[in-house]
């Protein structure tokens, strides 16, 4: 390592040139976080804008607006199925977050505290499999969901496929690799003799786990959970493939059946994508916390 | 929500009221004496023997699914109004899957092959008997035996499977001609090209008028598979064409290189962007009247009243321009017929199956096709007892045009196997050349036709 | 089966082996903390998530690689036949090398550009800087996006006809109408289009996770740089990046695989065609399509898989190592 300027040595020149280069860096990060704020930005404007009055100026787009209004959000509301969609959005993404969580802890809970000699090859299978692109599994997951029968209230069809159950199976277990190696390691962490007295009081495994354990990895569920939402919310693969029925389709997958036949125009495509992404960005605006702990716990202990 | 159920309503009992006055469909008729003036019961349906032709006529209680892939606002409005007609006339509790067009396309195998809607609607000839052939569809000869004298020789033919059993209803159908605003070329004094000559002349003339001559699109894929069938048809006729699709000929053929060459002097006159571009923005463009035609199915109409509704009474069409060979006489056009069918596989087709049989019935009749028509005057009905009075004048015109073909042709996409047309198969082909005119033909052609050899052997072929 | 013990506990020698020839280590026992009722729970616990997760991640992973041998169309019966669709898809298959070129200039772009770009941000933001928090929020907000939306809001300014870019530049006179840059429909740049995009999702991410690696670095490492009369670069470079060896294996990790991965924008823009080939596309295209070519699309996922693997075995090598610490 080579070292020329002593530690110290501030010259008036090294102070301006500091100076300088930290006004470079605000520059830098203003004019990049506008770029990165734009596309969004201009989703926005243009879902305002009355498509009418953009035709008909020569400059289409590129022009100040005469009139902005709601229009194109009341349209995408009443006219695209949108509460159903959100419905069903919410009927896979919550049950699947809890689901999930609930599971990988009780996965977590038994490797991270008990040794069963296999421990490190049941969190690579988790781990390697959450790691796989889905699309390697769809084609003999898809004959599957087609075979597996499912009874009534959970299904209408008889099956797993094309069912809302089945796609909170397929969440739930694809992210249960990702949350039992977390949890798992989180766990680690908590010290060892607070299970010890536990054991030595004669409490039961279930007792250690849901009175001691879980209270303590609180703060990782929620993190987790932040995370999680936002993932299964966003999925677009899974639920193109494992519907059929347009009207049983999360938002996002929706949003595919909407583009070339209810989004007619631009303004209404800006609309009805920002109506999609608005619950994960205000979720993301409270919860921004947990987001970046749940993310942190994920990588830091690769 | 609550403003989908009012419209529902509202349309419901509207269709109530209407279906009183057309002539029912005999199975309907036969189950329920009271005609639609009120709601009718299984109970009454059981209780009037005199109108019970068929023996099977009391079963139309119970469920139907159904299959639909008129995703389109106005198509579905179509559907809506026709099963809530249908509903009104029985006491079947008819589920709608309404799928995006292309998505359900995308999945028909899987669809088919799975859990499929007890009918599904879908596509005519080829693209039929493919999955007729995998045994993935209901053969319904005694339906068809019912309704056949509706429909023309040429409907018929088409929804016959290679077993030589029928296989659907043909529910309407739409042709492929080239559409322009009647105001535009009013206002710029343009006459409607008669051959290939007149039209590169008037698109020149457009070019200089600083108009897109030809709107076009090719995002989607599909698009441009419209403009390969007609230029085959009209330059290499209706027999190459069919040998073509089916593999009979060759894509190595000249007559196919030049075709592609005849096609390169089209495309300077295309919307710029096109490969980016879908069909409605396409469209939007000759309504906004900053491009002077458009190639496209008559269909089209119904983006066109979407987006401008004073705009729809202003659009006209002609038939493809002719090249002067000895094909003309053949008049030849894509006309693609939709179809009905009964699927397979349908976990309840063996207890709706009576049901399924009397909505193809249903769908059989002008009257059904009417109301879809009247969401979009884009499917024109094919039933013969369709009033055509009620057709306005760009879809008589359009029947006139079909009706004067000497020979029709589906569609690319839906006159050769599946395997053949998607988005990794023809759709990337045809991009491709259309990217660059002038590349090697030859060795592009030997690439179509290598990918060709390649698909697993059908014997359907 | 393996003897449940808590961690808890110090290895205590057993007594009896119960006829198990496993190592001295493996026969340790623990007193009778665990009763036969909470082994059976925690079997349970573990047991059936892992059946769960076996069945469907890796079973149906060899289900597709079973598949890949076969020519099924999902409808007649199954037929082996051998590595036809492999032969057909590294020779003649038109579509397979575009594909694979694509997925690697992906994950080019992502190592060239922004992960780097991430990486940067986040070296930037780790510094006490006044707003550091409302950078990182607006950098972060794209990576909540589905990618869908994200392939919708980029159309809004790609589009050749009405998008903004082109837009502005015919309003401003730059360009004549026909002489829009297709962003889209261009196969020459419209993988680059949807790079742009996937990367404006991907830099946030990478940012987030690898300012979660620079805060967890001691600050006495820095310290004792700075007191050596290390620069800032210097010490990032020397000391900083040497001791996140971990999370830059994640880093790689999510690079690798979100390339392999990506779907969302190229499906929503075109399924994957006409420049815009991905291997995750032509698996489904061929075998989820009304083409029916399942054993074929399935050779196109063992592919994909047998890729997949060199990361993830990368990965798994160094959680075991890590964990053997």
């Amino acid at each position: 390592m080579s070292v020329t300027v002593m530690a110290g040595q501030r010259t008036a020149h090294n102070v301006a040139r500091r100076r300088l280069s930290r006004g470079a860096l605000y520059v830098f990060l203003t004019v990049l976080a506008l770029i990165f704020l734009w596309p969004l930005l201009y989703a926005a404007y243009t879902s305002l804008r009355p498509y009418g009055e953009v035709v008909a100026n020569p400059n289409g787009f590129f022009s100040t607006p005469a009139t902005l209004n709601l229009n194109n959000y009341f349209f995408v509301w009443n006219g695209g199925n949108y509460p159903q969609f959100y419905l069903n959005t919410a009927l896979i993404t919550i049950p699947a977050v809890i689901l999930t969580l609930w599971i990988s802890s009780m996965v977590a809970f038994t490797i991270s505290r008990f040794n069963w000699g296999f421990n490190m090859l049941v969190l690579m299978i988790f781990t390697a499999g959450n790691l796989l692109p889905p699309q390697v599994i769809i084609v003999p997951l898809y004959r599957l969901y087609n075979l597996i029968p499912v009874p009534a209230p959970l299904s209408d069809n008889g099956l797993m496929y094309d069912q809302i159950i089945g796609l909170i199976l397929i969440h739930t277990t694809f992210q249960t690799g990702f949350c039992s190696f977390v949890l798992s390691n989180y766990m680690k962490t908590l010290s060892k003799e607070l299970v010890e007295a536990a054991m030595i009081d004669g409490a039961g495994v279930f007792t250690i786990y849901a009175r001691v354990i879980m209270p303590l990895v609180r703060p990782a569920l929620a993190a987790l959970g932040t995370l999680l939402f936002v993932w299964i919310y966003n999925d677009f693969f899974w639920s193109v493939m494992l519907f059929k029925s347009g009207d049983k389709r999360p938002i996002t997958a929706a949003l595919n059946n909407l583009q070339g036949t209810f989004f007619t125009d631009p303004t209404v495509v800006a609309a009805g994508s920002l109506m999609a992404a608005i619950p994960t960005i205000v979720l993301y605006l409270i919860l921004q916390r947990y987001f970046i702990s749940g993310l942190t716990l994920g990588s830091a202990k690769g | 929500m609550d403003s989908q159920v009012t419209r529902r309503e509202v349309l419901k009992k509207g269709l109530i009221g209407a279906a009183g006055l057309t002539v029912l469909p005999s199975v309907i008729a036969a189950c329920s004496t009271s005609s639609a003036t009120t709601a009718p019961t299984a109970a009454a349906a059981t209780q009037a023997p005199a109108a019970t032709p068929t023996p099977n006529a009391n079963i139309l209680t119970g469920k139907l699914t159904l299959g639909n892939n008129h995703s389109d606002a106005s198509d579905l409005k179509g559907v809506n109004a026709i099963n809530d007609a249908f509903k009104a006339l029985t006491t079947l509790a008819v589920t709608t899957n309404t799928v995006d067009h292309n998505t359900f396309q995308d999945q028909i195998n899987n669809y088919l092959g799975a859990t499929p809607d007890d009918v599904f609607f879908w596509f005519s000839g080829y693209r039929m008997r493919f999955f007729a052939d995998k045994g993935l569809a209901t053969a319904i000869d005694d339906t068809w035996a019912k309704v056949s004298s509706n429909f023309t020789a040429g409907f018929a033919n088409a929804v016959v499977g290679n077993d030589k059993k029928v296989y659907g209803i043909p529910v309407d159908y739409y042709p492929w001609c080239v559409f322009y605003r009647k105001t535009l070329f009013a206002d710029k004094k343009y006459t409607i090209p008669a051959t290939w000559d007149d039209l590169i002349t008037l698109c020149k003339k457009m070019q200089t008028d600083g108009l897109t001559p030809i709107a076009f699109s090719d995002k989607d894929g599909w698009p441009a598979m419209g403009t390969f069938d007609i230029l085959n048809l009209r330059m290499n006729g209706y027999d190459f064409h069919v040998g073509l699709m089916t593999g009979a000929q060759k894509w190595t053929d000249p007559k196919v290189t030049a075709v592609f060459q005849k096609w390169a002097t089209l495309i300077p006159f295309y919307t710029h962007g096109y490969a980016g571009l879908t069909w409605q923005q396409a469209c939007d463009t000759l309504v906004r009247k900053t491009a002077g035609l458009f190639f496209l199915g008559l269909f089209m109409t119904g983006e066109v009243a979407t987006v401008d509704a004073t705009a729809s009474a202003d659009i006209d069409f002609f038939p493809f321009p002719f090249m002067g060979n000895s094909f003309d006489a053949e008049q030849a056009l894509d006309a693609p017929i939709d179809i009905a069918m009964i699927s397979a596989k349908s976990p309840n087709l063996a207890a709706d199956l009576v049901n399924a049989k009397a909505y193809m019935e249903f769908w059989a009749k002008g009257s059904t096709q009417l109301l879809m028509y009247q969401a979009n005057n884009g499917f024109i009905p094919t039933a013969s007892d369709a009033d055509t009075t009620k057709f306005d004048v760009l879809t008589q015109k359009a029947v006139q045009i079909v009706s004067k073909a000497q020979k029709i042709t589906q569609f690319l996409d839906r006159d050769t196997r599946p395997d053949f047309a998607g988005a990794n198969a023809m759709q990337s082909f045809l991009l491709n050349f259309l990217n660059a005119p002038t590349q090697d033909l030859a060795k592009l052609q030997a690439s179509i036709q290598a990918f060709w050899d390649a698909l697993p052997v059908y014997a359907g072929n | 089966m393996s003897e449940l013990e808590p961690q808890a506990f110090a290895p205590a020698p057993a007594t009896a082996g119960a006829g198990a020839p496993a190592s001295a280590k493996r026969r340790r026992r623990h007193y009778s903390l665990l009763n036969r009722r909470d082994k059976l729970l925690l079997a349970t616990m573990v047991g059936v998530p892992l059946a769960i997760f076996l069945v469907i991640i890796w079973g149906m992973t060899f289900v597709s690689v079973v598949l890949s041998f076969t020519n099924w169309d999902g409808v007649n019966p199954i037929a082996f036949i051998g590595v036809d669709n492999y032969v057909q898809l590294f020779t003649t298959y038109q579509f397979f090398w575009p594909a694979v070129f694509h997925n690697v200039l992906w994950l080019l772009f992502f190592v060239a550009f922004a992960t780097p770009m991430g990486i940067l941000l986040a070296v930037l933001l780790d510094r006490p800087l006044r707003g550091s928090g409302v950078y990182q929020s607006i950098f972060f907000t794209p990576v909540v996006l589905s990618l869908a939306v994200v392939g919708f809001i980029w159309e809004l300014q790609y589009n050749a006809l009405d998008g903004f870019i082109n837009s502005a530049m015919v309003g401003m006179g730059w360009m004549s109408p026909n002489g829009t840059i297709d962003f889209l429909g261009d196969p020459s740049i419209n993988i680059y289009a949807v790079l742009v995009a996937a990367s404006w999702r991907h830099i946030g991410y990478i940012m987030v996770l690898y300012l979660a690696g620079l805060k967890s670095v001691d600050p006495s490492l820095r310290e004792a740089a700075a007191i050596d009369g290390a620069n800032e670069r210097q010490t990032f470079m020397h000391v900083v990046f040497p001791v996140m060896a971990p999370i830059n294996v994640v880093i790689i990790v999510v690079t690798v695989i979100e390339s392999l991965r990506a779907f969302d924008i190229a499906y929503i823009i075109n399924h994957g065609k006409n420049g815009l080939e991905l291997l995750s596309i032509l698996i489904t295209n061929n075998a989820l399509s009304e083409a029916g070519l399942i054993g074929f699309g399935s050779a196109i996922a063992v592919v994909l898989l047998v890729i997949s693997l060199v990361p993830i075995v990368i990965y798994l090598t160094r959680v075991m190592r890590s964990e053997d610490q």
